[in-house]
């Protein structure tokens, strides 16, 4: 692939200068988290030792890099081999999602260089905590080598390329057990405090709530992404991508669809379950409904009428509405309805500090998903690999 | 051997956690450890004189205070156990008169934090003390989020060597065979610290005495699964900020039943998932053959054809060749024919 910059292009484009003012004040922080102490940039308190590092980067993060194992199972496992193109974008998208999941992580750790601990000399099998992070680790090694070929086609180190790519299938099974025990133990980080989630979203069945969440937050980011790598990456692909973006959102749109209503339906049985339909006559129930029809129903018949009538900018919108929807609920379990009870002046907010260092690590991961994107055959096939899947 | 080494791994993963959930099934009930000891709080006699706030600041030997233990007015706000802070003293107004609850960690039975701590830094101790080994902790802050009494408190401000805070009841100097620093100093006899059991008698003869006094209900007898630290009172405890809305259900038990799935996922999902593998292989292989098939067929069919047309052809050339034959030999016999009656015609007027 050439590269299309002419030389009289500059390096300092509007998003470029936008990036290097985020990654400058980003960094300032940083110092100030390391060197100060957590208080010293975060709204967080002995009430809420939680506070966007969780709900945001660690939650929706993992949730939104779901694509990786969706998109592989669909392909590899389930025959779909339509969709090929887009299993190289999503295995990059979800590799560096959980490598920034794990990199935020570390800001909001006390002693970020313990981290290893749990998973080495003192694990404490008991927690959802310890499960999340055995699972994470052992998965972003699963990434990393699902990501492997495309450095090892780059650098044209055939012997390690085909070793990597022999795996794919075990791979593939390993991606989807390890995401479907993490992905539902984040869930699982709250049963144990049904005292201070409120019951419309507190449940016994939150570990499977976010598991089933996850396939359409996965779905729902590939064909964001794809979308937006269509505009802005477009001599980048190849016409094999070009050729399959829109049978992969129709495709998906459908997957989305049909996994959307059967968590809108599962929710429902949660509610009735635990009886907890006088909630919804509250403030807390409105905000409950706005959430269930909203971000979960309006979405999946979106994708719905998307997959049925081909409307590929339909296929867009449900997107972009069914991944706000995923970070919605994800913040209104860790944030929003987490500690409702507690009086207002009790209640967290987070400090600009600590959003400005969110804004940071996604922009940061917006970056190297750039340069992979335009370094690294991704949205196109490696020439001397053509066809060799 | 890798792909095996790497199942094992999983396997050992899945067991690792099977193992730790197992104890949730059957007919096990831990209720303390028998000779463990506990404080019972009678809310009846506490006058709110920080005396004990003040004992706990020092055997801890935690900063002093901005404000001194002597200035009572801190209690018109509500207030909270911090890093340097194990216990607090709250006054709440019921009807006249104030009504005080000392907080503190309540000492579970089957502690939350206990139950949620990734690297196991909280251990149940059997003098019924919940201690915290900051040597082990990672500074998650999720025994913050899962203690339902909200006790556990983090040093925010520390940026290399945060520690969770919480009271310890005292542990070293109950094995010293002292008192812990709060009971020690109390002037009242709100606090009484003795084995759990004899607690609970004196709580209920307390109650079953003075009917008027009291409310029966002992907090902590079975909250979440019962406490070390109980709390009898005269007014209900959701007067004096205590939830009563906790249950009896021991924390450990929220995430017992959905971590005893995670052997089946690991066992199941591996099988399952390369079915689905095979049967979309053999799907594929079928499809495949019956391409093939019907190719053949195809082929089979039209060079039958092909042969049926070549030999119709090939008969009709015959035919047609035949009928040529005949027709020249027709033709030739008529020739001769002709030309013998020629021959013969100007013969006959010759010889007559």
């Amino acid at each position: 692939m050439s590269d299309h910059t002419t030389p009289n292009k500059t390096f300092w484009t509007t998003a470029n200068i936008i990036t290097a003012v985020i990654l400058v004040i980003g960094l300032i922080l940083t110092v100030k988290r390391f060197t100060m102490g957590l208080g010293s940039v975060t709204n967080l308190s002995d009430d809420n030792p939680w506070g966007i590092w969780i709900g945001f980067d660690l939650l929706c993060g993992v949730a939104l890099a779901a694509g990786g194992y969706t998109t592989s199972a669909a392909v590899y496992l389930f025959g779909m081999k339509k969709y090929h193109s887009a299993v190289r974008p999503a295995i990059t998208t979800a590799f560096l999602g959980y490598s920034f999941v794990v990199f935020a992580l570390l800001y909001d750790l006390g002693r970020y260089y313990r981290l290893p601990y749990p998973l080495t000399i003192f694990p404490g099998p008991t927690s959802f905590l310890f499960e999340v992070g055995l699972c994470v680790a052992l998965y972003l090694t699963v990434l990393a080598i699902e990501f492997s070929p495309a450095l090892w086609e780059t650098l044209r180190w055939k012997k390690l390329r085909f070793w990597a790519h022999s795996l794919t299938l075990v791979l593939t099974i390993f991606g989807v057990v390890l995401s479907t025990l993490h992905q539902s133990s984040l869930g699982g980080l709250y049963l144990i405090a049904p005292s201070k989630l409120h019951p419309l979203w507190y449940s016994p069945y939150l570990a499977m709530f976010f598991f089933i969440s996850s396939i359409p937050a996965g779905l729902s980011m590939v064909i964001f992404e794809g979308r937006l790598s269509h505009k802005y990456l477009h001599h980048k692909m190849d016409q094999t991508h070009i050729d399959e973006a829109p049978g992969v959102a129709l495709g998906f749109s459908k997957a989305a669809a049909v996994v959307l209503f059967a968590y809108f339906t599962l929710k429902w049985i949660g509610v009735a379950l635990d009886n907890n339909w006088h909630h919804l006559a509250t403030g807390w129930g409105a905000w409950f409904l706005v959430e269930m029809f909203g971000f979960v129903l309006l979405p999946c018949l979106m994708y719905a009428v998307a997959a049925r009538e081909k409307n590929l900018n339909m296929a867009f919108y449900a997107s972009v509405v069914a991944v706000l929807g995923i970070i919605l609920n994800r913040l209104n379990i860790s944030l929003v309805a987490f500690n409702w009870q507690l009086p207002a002046e009790a209640r967290y907010l987070p400090s600009w500090e600590e959003i400005m260092i969110t804004v940071f690590i996604v922009t940061l991961e917006i970056t190297v998903l750039r340069i992979c994107l335009n370094k690294l055959p991704i949205l196109h096939e490696h020439p001397e690999f053509k066809g060799a899947h | 051997m890798k792909r095996r080494k790497f199942i094992g791994m999983l396997a050992g993963a899945g067991a690792c956690l099977a193992a730790s959930s197992a104890s949730a099934g059957g007919t096990h009930h831990f209720t303390g450890y028998p000779e463990s000891f506990g404080v019972l709080f009678d809310s009846t006699k506490c006058i709110g004189c920080r005396k004990c706030e003040a004992a706990c600041n020092k055997v801890n030997e935690l900063p002093a205070p901005s404000v001194p233990f002597d200035d009572l007015t801190v209690m018109d706000k509500r207030r909270r156990t911090h890093h340097d802070t194990y216990t607090v003293v709250n006054k709440y107004q019921i009807g006249d008169k104030p009504v005080y609850r000392k907080q503190q960690c309540n000492h579970c039975l089957e502690p939350a934090c206990a139950s949620a701590c990734f690297v196991g830094a909280f251990v149940k101790d059997k003098t019924g003390a919940v201690s915290h080994d900051e040597s082990k902790c990672v500074g998650c802050r999720y025994c913050m989020i899962a203690c339902p009494f909200e006790v556990p408190a983090y040093e925010y401000h520390d940026p290399i060597t945060p520690r969770v805070r919480k009271c310890t009841m005292c542990q070293p100097r109950i094995e010293e065979g002292k008192l812990p620093g709060c009971v020690e100093e109390c002037p009242k006899g709100a606090l009484i610290f003795a084995r759990r059991e004899d607690l609970l008698n004196i709580a209920r003869e307390r109650i079953r005495k003075h009917p008027g006094i009291y409310v029966n209900h002992i907090y902590g007898e079975r909250e979440m699964g019962g406490t070390s630290w109980m709390y009898i009172s005269g007014v209900r405890f959701e007067q004096i900020g205590m939830r009563e809305d906790l249950g009896i259900t021991p924390a450990p038990q929220f995430t017992s039943g959905a971590l005893s799935v995670v052997p089946a996922i690991v066992g199941l999902w591996p099988v399952l998932l390369t079915g689905a593998y095979a049967l979309t292989k053999r799907r594929e292989k079928i499809a495949e053959e019956e391409q093939h098939h019907a190719v053949a067929e195809a082929v089979a069919q039209a060079q039958e054809e092909a042969a049926k047309k070549a030999k119709a052809a090939m008969d009709k050339a015959e035919r047609d060749k035949q009928a040529a034959i005949d027709r020249e030999v027709k033709k030739a016999l008529k020739e001769a024919e002709e030309a013998r009656l020629k021959a013969e015609a100007p013969a006959e007027p010759g010889e007559q």
